[in-house]
């Protein structure tokens, strides 16, 4: 058996079988973490004696009864806290941080006999959509070494995509999670805002910010939200579980009962195809492919209902805004004093932290603060910062009609395929408008994910991205699943990174 | 809306960053073209549109206080770039 080849569950059900064993899994992994290192680059650090140290604990005490991914190896990204082990966000200016305590989704996730491989490489502080920002150099795309994997959670989908663990947790503050996932050929989902825990993340934009995994299909993706979602009193914003949506015609939703929702049935699922998000600056290539995506599952039953979404072109502007203000104001608290690295030779204490935070920060999280600190500053927070709040009520109304006439929308994840390295950080701007499919999803808390649809004619990865209203995980879920039972790209792997 | 350096000198110094020459160049023709595209927003039209901060209509959640341990302080100075056993150390900040 080519343990590679199996999904997380498909492990799971083999560890529970004893066919594998955990210490055995552990082991395909790092070595194929070792084999890579240098190569993809989606490991920060990585805690090889601890995981099997782990699976041999765990192992000892299996049970029948236990989550279905018991003893799987998986990976945390670097800005989502561990005790113990370096947390990084990927910046210079956390040095070798080690958090006091877990995030509560680590505390889920060791709940769920999860196997920790290590922390992934990031865009610093998950700002960037191609994972070149990390002060611990760039990581590369599995598919093709000259190409971005996307990003921020850019280490998470590589190194899913890779097989270097079977699945992943990441961020998606503005696509984070699911535009690395569409580069990378991985399913990933970011979840309806305030269900899964942000105690322990690393904050960027805490409106917007939300945790998610990235995995090889959509099921796999049930089982892990399974385990992340869930009320914790630590996160003003969580939100208990049995939520219907306030207006009592929405989905409905009680924690963890994703994965055992899938059927496959998507009969009379209507789904909306927004005219405006296949308009100009898409590539043919991903056109193509997403439309494909709605032939295939009107073939199960489901019905397409083509629909105008004319707000599109003010998401980019709206996002930007509201994600520099918060991160201009969340990032303050890097001043060299608690925690973290702190820079030599100042004078006095504002000078500590200037020199800590110029030092300490890359050009990108820079060029967001001073933004942030712009559109917040006085005589101009009216005219940018508090246009973009009332910009976000627009966007989520113009959802609300939208979800009036369909169950989901499908729409491309990225404009385009990855790029090459170093083409989006010689041009910011560009990098910006290419996240214009996923960032209003943020901006009106709803969930989407992001499915592997087809390959280019270079053979890159695309993505297509199903949006659904509040809670309506389970639907976008089996959705994708439908998908899936019917193509294969999600079962493609790629060579990049493989030992010669 | 125009950027110029000084006003990128004023954002510098309310965010606690230094840039250096070249670099405050760059960056202030960055943020004019960034900022410059923001203005797309001044196409739609918001009269009378509440400010949305918060997605879902929930309200504070109150409960009476409860006693819990914090972290230990030994561990959390232990952590920090420069301290004793009691406090972390700055320059002095008040004369």
């Amino acid at each position: 058996m080519e343990l590679r080849e199996l999904t997380a569950l498909e492990l799971g059900a083999a560890i529970k079988k004893g066919e594998v064993s955990m210490a055995e899994a552990a082991q395909a992994a790092l070595d194929r973490i070792s084999a890579q290192a240098g190569v993809l680059n989606s490991f920060i650090t990585v805690t090889g004696q601890q995981a099997l140290d782990r699976a041999a604990r765990l192992q000892a005490g299996a049970r029948d009864a236990q989550s279905p991914l018991y003893g799987v190896p998986m990976a945390i990204k670097d800005n989502i806290c561990t005790r113990g082990v370096k947390t990084s966000c990927a910046s210079k200016i956390l040095g070798d941080f080690e958090p006091l305590y877990d995030a509560a989704v680590v505390e889920r996730l060791a709940g769920a006999g999860a196997v920790s491989l290590g922390k992934l490489n990031m865009d610093e502080f998950a700002m960037g959509s191609t994972s070149e920002t990390s002060f611990y150099g760039p990581v590369k795309n599995p598919w093709d070494l000259e190409r971005v994997p996307g990003g921020s959670s850019g280490g998470a989908a590589a190194a899913v995509a890779a097989g270097m663990g079977w699945y992943a947790i990441g961020s998606d503050t503005g696509g984070s999670i699911r535009q690395p996932a569409s580069y990378c050929g991985v399913t990933g989902i970011k979840p309806t805002y305030g269900t899964v825990s942000r105690y322990g993340l690393i904050a960027y934009a805490s409106s917007l910010d939300q945790i998610g995994p990235l995995c090889r299909d959509a099921a796999d993706c049930a089982a892990v939200l399974d385990v992340l979602m869930g009320h914790d009193r630590r996160d003003a914003t969580s939100l208990p579980g049995r939520y219907s949506d306030w207006s009592g015609s929405g989905p409905r939703m009680d924690y963890g009962r994703l994965l055992e929702g899938l059927t496959g049935d998507i009969r009379g699922m209507k789904i909306g195809l927004p005219e405006d998000c296949f308009g100009d600056g898409l590539d043919g290539a991903v056109r193509t492919a997403v439309l494909a995506v709605s032939d295939v599952l009107e073939g199960r039953g489901a019905e397409i209902v083509p629909l105008p979404f004319p707000v599109l072109e003010y998401a980019v502007p709206t996002y930007y805004i509201i994600a520099a203000a918060e991160a201009s104001s969340n990032l303050s608290r890097f001043d060299g004093v608690k925690y973290g690295w702190r820079a030599d030779g100042y004078e006095g204490l504002a000078d500590l932290y200037r020199k800590t935070r110029t030092q300490g920060f890359g050009p990108e999280v820079k060029r967001r603060i001073l933004l942030g600190t712009f559109v917040l500053s006085s005589g101009y927070y009216d005219a940018y910062y508090k246009k973009a709040l009332q910009a976000k009520a627009v966007i989520k109304s113009a959802f609300d009609r939208v979800f009036r006439q369909c169950d989901m929308l499908l729409t491309p994840v990225a404009p385009t395929t990855a790029p090459r390295l170093g083409e989006s950080l010689d041009d910011p701007l560009q990098m910006y408008l290419g996240d214009i499919y996923t960032v209003s999803v943020n901006l009106a808390g709803l969930p989407a994910l992001s499915m592997p649809c087809g390959f280019d004619r270079r053979g890159l990865p695309i993505g297509a991205q199903l949006i659904g209203p509040h809670f309506g995980e389970g639907a976008l879920l089996n959705t994708a699943h439908a998908f899936q039972l019917d193509t294969d790209y999600h079962r493609r792997t790629p060579k990049g990174g493989d030992p010669a | 809306m125009n950027i110029d350096t000084e006003m990128v000198d004023y954002i510098a110094e309310l965010s606690r960053l230094e840039l250096q020459a070249g670099e405050k160049q760059a960056m202030t023709a960055e943020l004019e073209r960034i900022i410059a595209y923001m203005d797309v927003l001044n196409r739609l039209d918001t009269q009378g549109v509440e400010p949305m901060s918060h997605v879902f209509p929930v309200k504070n959640v109150l409960r009476e206080d409860t006693v819990a341990a914090s972290q230990d302080r030994d561990e959390l100075l232990a952590g920090s770039p420069a301290g004793d056993k009691e406090a972390f150390l700055v320059p002095k900040a008040v004369e």
